[in-house]
């Protein structure tokens, strides 16, 4: 185990950022940890760090009781949503720095810096300031100089919350990559659900300074262990008492035993799906996903009437005969059953 | 157009105030030529004002540079009982009239103060001498360096120095290769108003110097007795002097602050 966080508290003032937080990060492996903002991820990251300390508990990075250690015995890589980069040095310079402050022998510091500049394609921005590069490149030379000193694990702070949406999803893609060739245990930050869900192998989900739930983004997505894990890794929409996912609802434009009837209040196209929008009887609001051609197949438009139930309640309830529309993924790739 | 008008007005204001009277004092100084502005520099009395003038500088500034910006990191980067008190104390010189702080080390270190009579049995003299002027001095160009550190500490944030603490860093090493390189802009300019103060300093200066001519007068000093005495190409000449001195400085601390960037 390569991170091994014990009973960890920690408040600040009379806010418990931290409240007995247990976790175990497989070494080599990568873990979002993913919540809304006050929920204590970046708290748990930095205590890993050592840049805060715990009021109580323990952590331990490859075995090493590191709870006393300062950050900078701990080996760790850090890396920040603002970049912290060193304004008054180069991208050379900045990324050398943990190798100069460990002393290490100038050549083997200019043969380590190259190879880390060519990893983040930065090779002919060694002489620039941090200030003439894009925020992209400034976060690619922050994650070098945390690689520079080969740390035992790699954390990052919301690393590409301050990026706009197309550096952001190129970053992810590389970062994905760069884990796949270096292997170094891997911690993130992120309240964006897409990102951990596209980048982590592992995702811990953390509210109120406590961890709800661990396991793999799947595991997460399908069977979330409560209802705040199953609002926060993706859409909820209500039938009745259930919570369930929108594109788990099925509709039909004919009647189904223990369906619910609803009007159709708006469709809304959203590229590859599209969203519908429907008033039950009781007067409740729900939400339906569909894909494309689902939708085209049941054919609805606003002000139409529809049965709406569970997608795992179908083969129980099925109907004899109506045109018949799934939304769950495995159903979406066969065409719509008509009876 | 109104914004034509708001330059005159900046342009005609600093024209008035500032350009003209010292521009007014360089042309009164040089009226007689420069020979006169010269020997009226070079009396011993004035070459020892320089000195003593010269000598504050070199004690005072570094003193307040160092404790400055020690001071600026405690108040800027640490939480701790007694800041705000500390925090108040420092803007104490700003807020108290110089020749209040003159009287205030005399009632200390004066023959009958709190520590004057421990002092003269062991032969020290500091009101009427050196000390007390250096002390005057310290005392009055404390705020400078502070004042103008703390603010770009708060700017600058803890970012880099976690960063640097996490790569490995020891305390000295984050100081000396983040934070100190990070704020050298507000401690350069924070050195050039120390400087210029303890050049300047008038009022706590001549409380405790006692004003003996060629023994404990500064520049400063220098220039008012001999306005005093009707010498006057002598007073401005040395007025002179004392704004080639700040000039000086200003200018050696954008050179050297422009080599360190470059």
């Amino acid at each position: 185990m390569a991170i091994e966080v014990r009973g960890v508290s920690k408040r600040f003032g009379d806010f418990a950022a931290l409240s007995d937080v247990s976790l175990t990060i497989p070494g080599g492996s990568l873990t979002a940890l993913l919540g809304p903002s006050g929920s204590g991820k970046s708290t748990l990251l930095r205590v890993i760090a050592g840049l805060e300390r715990p009021d109580a508990g323990s952590v331990s990075i490859e075995g090493r009781d590191v709870t006393r250690a300062p950050a900078r015995q701990r080996n760790v890589g850090f890396v920040f949503q603002h970049y912290a980069a060193f304004k008054h040095m180069t991208v050379r310079e900045n990324v050398a720095f943990g190798l100069r402050v460990r002393k290490r022998p100038k050549a083997e510091i200019a043969k380590r810096v190259d190879e880390l500049l060519a990893l983040v394609h930065l090779t002919g921005w060694a002489d620039r300031y941090p200030s003439q590069l894009s925020g992209g490149q400034r976060q690619r030379m922050a994650l070098a100089r945390a690689l520079a000193v080969q740390p035992s694990v790699l954390l990052l702070d919301e690393p590409f919350g301050a990026l706009d949406a197309r550096v952001r999803a190129e970053l992810r893609d590389w970062l994905r990559r760069l884990h796949e060739r270096i292997h170094v245990t891997t911690v993130f930050v992120t309240h964006d659900q897409h990102e951990a869900m596209e980048v982590a192998e592992q995702i811990a989900v953390m509210r109120e300074g406590r961890i709800e739930q661990v396991g793999a983004p799947a595991e997460v997505y399908d069977r979330p262990a409560n209802e705040f894990v199953m609002g926060f890794v993706g859409p909820v929409t209500r039938l009745g008492e259930r919570a369930l996912r929108p594109h788990d609802l099925r509709l039909s434009r004919e009647p189904v035993k223990g369906a619910r009837q609803a009007i159709v209040e708006r469709v809304v196209p959203l590229g590859f799906e599209v969203r519908v929008e429907l008033r039950a009887e009781g007067g409740e609001g729900l939400s339906a996903q569909l894909t494309r051609s689902q939708a085209a197949a049941l054919g609805v438009g606003e002000g139409d009437l529809v049965w709406v139930r569970a997608a795992d309640e179908e083969a129980t309830r099925r109907s004899g005969r109506g045109s018949d529309v799934s939304a769950t993924p495995q159903a979406s790739a066969a065409s719509p059953t008509r009876g | 157009m109104s914004r034509l008008g708001l330059r005159a007005i900046a342009l005609g204001y600093l024209a008035a105030l500032l350009v003209a009277p010292v521009a007014l004092i360089f042309y009164r100084a040089f009226e007689h030529g420069f020979g006169a502005a010269w020997s009226a520099v070079t009396t011993p009395d004035a070459l020892h004002a320089l000195q003593l003038t010269l000598l504050m500088v070199v004690v005072a500034v570094p003193l307040n540079t160092v404790f400055g910006v020690a001071c600026a990191l405690l108040l800027a980067r640490r939480r701790f009982p007694g800041k705000a008190l500390i925090d108040a104390l420092i803007d104490l010189p700003f807020a108290v009239s110089p020749v209040v702080v003159g009287l205030a080390l005399i009632l200390v270190y004066g023959r009958t103060g709190w520590l004057g009579q421990a002092l003269a049995d062991n032969g020290i003299r500091v009101i009427f001498s050196t000390p007390g002027m250096i002390i005057a001095t310290i005392f009055v160009s404390l705020p400078f360096v502070v004042r103008e550190v703390v603010p770009v500490l708060e700017e600058l944030g803890v970012e880099q120095e976690e960063a640097a603490r996490t790569l490995g860093a020891s305390q000295w090493q984050v100081l000396t290769r983040v934070t100190l390189p990070s704020i050298r802009w507000g401690v350069g300019y924070g050195v050039v108003l120390t400087t210029a103060r303890a050049v300047g300093e008038f009022g706590a200066v001549a409380v405790v110097s006692g004003r003996l001519a060629g023994q404990t007068e500064t520049l400063t000093l220098l220039v008012e007795s001999r306005f005093e005495r009707f010498d006057l190409v002598g007073a401005y000449a040395a007025s002179v002097v004392l704004a080639l001195i700040s000039l000086a400085v200003l200018v050696g601390m954008t050179l050297i602050q422009r080599r360190k960037v470059a």
